[in-house]
């Protein structure tokens, strides 16, 4: 871009940020330990005890309880939590900040939760199995997003091929049954998919403009059918559902099993789907093609690779993915198309793409954070504490917010993400 | 970052110099080409969006469909009927009588307040989707002040205001002070602000300072009289002094974009952002000014929306889809604010007229905003356009905001 030497005084600011964030986060963990030591522990009466179930009724050990006391528990965390502040403080961590960070979160968390089961129980093993199930309509929207920003089209559209797609699956699902509604929920995903790849490169419309437009015409169209069709055909919104795999003996191994091994096919899939993701990104001759067209566009047409189709490509097979996070959202988690049902998460996707640093396995962890937040919003909510609920239903966003505003630090997109090419 | 070089919306373009122009018009809306040009790609757009809800009434026609395998003909004649009933029923809800063009300009009122906070936004580079969060949140803090402030109406109604313009800027404020400390793009934090301020403004509407007593669900009280806007045709029709607050924030937004030093700047940011630091301008708080600005605007949409139409009371849909609608107007209107109170007028048409074909022929809101959808691309697309309908070429370059999330 510009000439070395100033690239090399960039550097180093960036450096003194870099630093200056690291002891930023200490701070907010010593803070966070205070926070522990005075509300979840002072504040608390000193016998009450909260209860961790750590397995559901149907699992093959079922007599495994975590009992402890909620404020020498807020005492321990405290401890550790304010410790950790304390190490990033003095030392000015750069390196490890995210890493201290989570698991300082992760511990802030578990305190917060012994401070809302205190003098009850609580199944930690089915928050922990929802974090799972909530991640996957995440993750899919992150490795929506992934799949059009690594050839640079920014795909703001996520949230209305989600909406269209589940509303494909719900329709076709009660018509056809499962598999049909899978295969149209993929088809309209990938049809939103060329559609924004024909506006975005045959058109050249703004990347933002073309993907606020599928998502106001997702929306739009969904409802209008659902008011003017689904009202009167009953049975076309009532849609079939994918009932769990269990994998024989790993589902048997506590705690672990549970969670991770007795999913429906949508969550193996998912994980999966990472796996390949990254292999084809990384270790393919397509996927350094497609990186290629997404960091330095001129110069892969210099050697010879097509940029348009590659960009076609790719965002129609973005496409797909969104469609079947769709097709997730309406045969697994409720059997009913509801107006704007997606909430949301499509865009919360777009956030796990960015705080999971456009890359799979960032997104799959970026998803299983949302997820947790959301999961923590659903639990609480049986929980009954004195937070409103409203409060609650706030946290995803909330936590989106917070991620995008650079909490994980600065990460950097592909170098041409969301400018179209021109061949010359 | 040679080889693409963005041209913000509608910059500002040298007029060309032989053609026919109207010197106030082209002063009036700064769009710089002639009338018939302006207006030509509108009105296509405009068109093709209702000829693809045309198909849309017709293909959902159930019972037409039903009938279409003994009855092909029949079931043709049905669904080209279902369609006429529907349109003439918009044409008619929107323009046909007095009382229907009083609830084009009622429905138009938060449209161009709306409209002309996104358009300003655009103007500088920043894409506000968040006018709906900022609605609510202004619309609260009127809320506030109608509720438990005593004065007379005179002093009420601009204190009101002044709480909405203070309450949506805030919002705004944080998505822009976001981007300009983190670089955290406008348009995944105006989303995540438009969902928190729906929630809160259900908190709020849950606890005692705002809640009508005795009910269960979030609904406030009702506005006392003198923090009602006052009617101007009279208490048969809808239209109240909100329609000229709008036109007042299109005067208001027109001055500071194009006579204003600051203004200038914004547009300047909106063009070249790298170009305008080199120039000295602090474009770190110019996003963060622009922002308010825009979000104060909504806020005065959102104050509208509870001081300006019955039961004068809020819940937590008051501001309904305008903030997305806004989208759509400000394009519309070239991101110019005389642009957009004329496209406000449209859309407003499209509304009310909605709203009789909802009622006439049992077709549901939505396909407004489907239209909606539509007209976004096609303005978006001049090219789309001429290729349908096979128009001349013209010379503008496609509109273009976005600049990557690095800000």
């Amino acid at each position: 871009m510009t000439a070395t030497a100033s690239s090399a005084a960039q550097v180093r600011v960036r450096a003194t940020a870099e630093e200056r964030r690291a002891a930023f986060v200490g701070l907010i963990l010593i803070g966070l330990a205070a926070f522990v030591f005075w509300a979840f522990g002072l504040n608390v009466n000193g016998d009450l005890e909260a209860t961790f179930r750590l397995a559901l009724p149907t699992d093959r050990y079922t007599d495994i309880d975590w009992v402890v006391n909620t404020r020498t528990l807020a005492f321990v965390v405290a401890g550790i939590v304010g410790f950790l502040g304390g190490m990033q403080l003095r030392r000015s961590n750069v390196k490890r900040t995210n890493v201290m960070l989570a698991v300082g979160l992760v511990f802030f968390a578990l305190a917060f939760l012994a401070w809302a089961a205190a003098g009850k129980s609580f199944s930690l093993v089915g928050m922990l199995r929802s974090t799972v199930i909530l991640s996957v309509p995440v993750t899919l929207g992150a490795l929506t997003g992934l799949m059009c920003e690594r050839v640079a089209i920014i795909n703001i559209g996520i949230e209305g091929q989600l909406l269209a797609s589940a509303f494909a699956a719900t329709v076709l699902g009660s018509a056809f049954g499962l598999w049909a509604g899978v295969f149209g929920a993929v088809v309209v995903g990938a049809l939103l998919g060329a559609f924004l790849a024909w506006l975005t490169i045959r058109f050249r419309i703004d990347q933002i403009i073309a993907g606020v437009v599928i998502n106001i015409f997702a929306l739009g169209l969904t409802s209008f059918l659902a008011t003017r069709v689904l009202a009167q055909a009953q049975d076309l919104n009532a849609a079939p559902q994918f009932a769990s795999i269990r994998i024989p003996i790993l589902a048997d191994i506590p705690l672990l099993g549970p969670i991770f091994f007795n999913h429906n096919f949508f969550i193996y899939a998912t994980f999966l789907l990472v796996v390949i993701l990254h292999v084809g990104f990384f270790y393919t001759r397509w996927g350094l093609r497609s990186r290629s067209v997404g960091e330095h566009p001129r110069a892969a047409d210099t050697v010879g690779i097509n940029v348009f189709r590659t960009r076609y490509r790719n965002v129609i097979l973005g496409g797909l993915i969104a469609g079947f996070g769709g097709a997730f959202l309406s045969l697994t988690q409720v059997s009913r198309f509801e107006e704007n049902m997606t909430a949301g998460v499509g865009f919360i996707g777009l956030a796990a793409m960015i705080f999971g640093r456009w890359m799979p396995f960032g997104a799959l962890a970026a998803g299983l954070v949302f997820g947790f937040a959301r999961a923590l919003q659903q639990k609480l909510g049986i929980l009954a504490t004195p937070i409103p609920s409203e409060f609650l239903l706030m946290t995803p966003y909330l936590v989106t917010l917070i991620v995008v505003a650079g909490l994980a630090g600065r990460a950097i997109p592909p170098a041409a993400d969301g400018q179209p090419y021109t061949k010359e | 970052m040679t080889e693409t070089v963005d041209s913000p919306p509608s910059a500002p373009e040298e007029t060309p110099p032989k053609s026919w122009q109207p010197g106030w018009l082209v002063r009036a809306t700064g769009v710089g080409a002639s009338l018939g040009k302006t207006l030509l790609m509108p009105a296509l757009a405009l068109l093709a969006a209702l000829i693809f809800g045309a198909f849309i009434i017709a293909l959902t026609d159930l019972d037409a469909l039903a009938l279409l395998d003994d009855e092909p003909l029949g079931a043709l004649r049905q669904m080209a009927e279902g369609v006429s009933v529907a349109y003439k029923a918009l044409f008619v809800g929107a323009f046909g009588s007095i009382y229907g063009l009083s609830e084009t300009l009622f429905a138009a009122t938060p449209l161009i307040l709306a409209g002309v906070a996104v358009a300003l936004g655009f103007r500088a580079g920043m894409f506000n989707i968040g006018a709906n969060g900022q609605m609510l949140i202004g619309g609260m803090a009127a809320m506030w002040v109608g509720l438990h402030v005593t004065l007379p109406s005179v002093l009420h109604i601009p204190l009101a205001l002044v709480a909405a313009v203070l309450g949506g800027a805030a919002w705004a404020g944080i998505a822009g002070l976001l981007k300009a400390r983190t670089g955290a793009h406008e348009v995944i934090t105006t989303i995540m602000l438009n969902f928190i301020a729906f929630f809160l403004v259900e908190f709020l509407l849950r606890i005692p300072v705002f809640q009508e007593p005795g009910r269960n669900n979030p609904v406030s009280e009702k506005l006392p009289p003198s923090a009602q806007f006052p009617e101007i045709f009279g208490s048969d029709y809808r239209v109240t002094i909100g329609l000229l607050i709008a036109i007042a924030a299109v005067v208001f937004v027109n001055w500071l974009l194009f006579r204003s030093s600051l203004g200038f700047e914004f547009r300047a940011v909106g063009f070249n952002p790298d170009a305008s630091r080199y120039a000295g301008m602090n474009v770190v708080w110019l996003y963060l000014g622009v922002m308010s600005i825009s979000g104060g605007l909504a806020g005065v949409a959102g104050a509208n929306q509870v001081m300006g139409l019955p039961p004068y009371q809020a819940t937590p849909v008051f501001a309904g889809t305008i903030g997305f609608d806004a989208i759509a107007l400000a394009l519309l209107g070239r991101s110019h604010p005389v642009g957009v109170l004329w496209a406000g007028l449209l859309l407003g048409a499209l509304k009310a007229g909605g709203r009789a074909m909802q009622a006439a022929a049992q077709i549901p809101l939505d396909l407004v905003v489907v239209m909606q959808a539509l007209i976004i691309v096609f303005i978006a697309a001049p090219e789309l356009v001429r290729v349908i309908f096979r128009v001349k070429p013209m010379e503008k370059e496609p509109t273009r905001l976005t600049r990557g999330w690095g800000g």
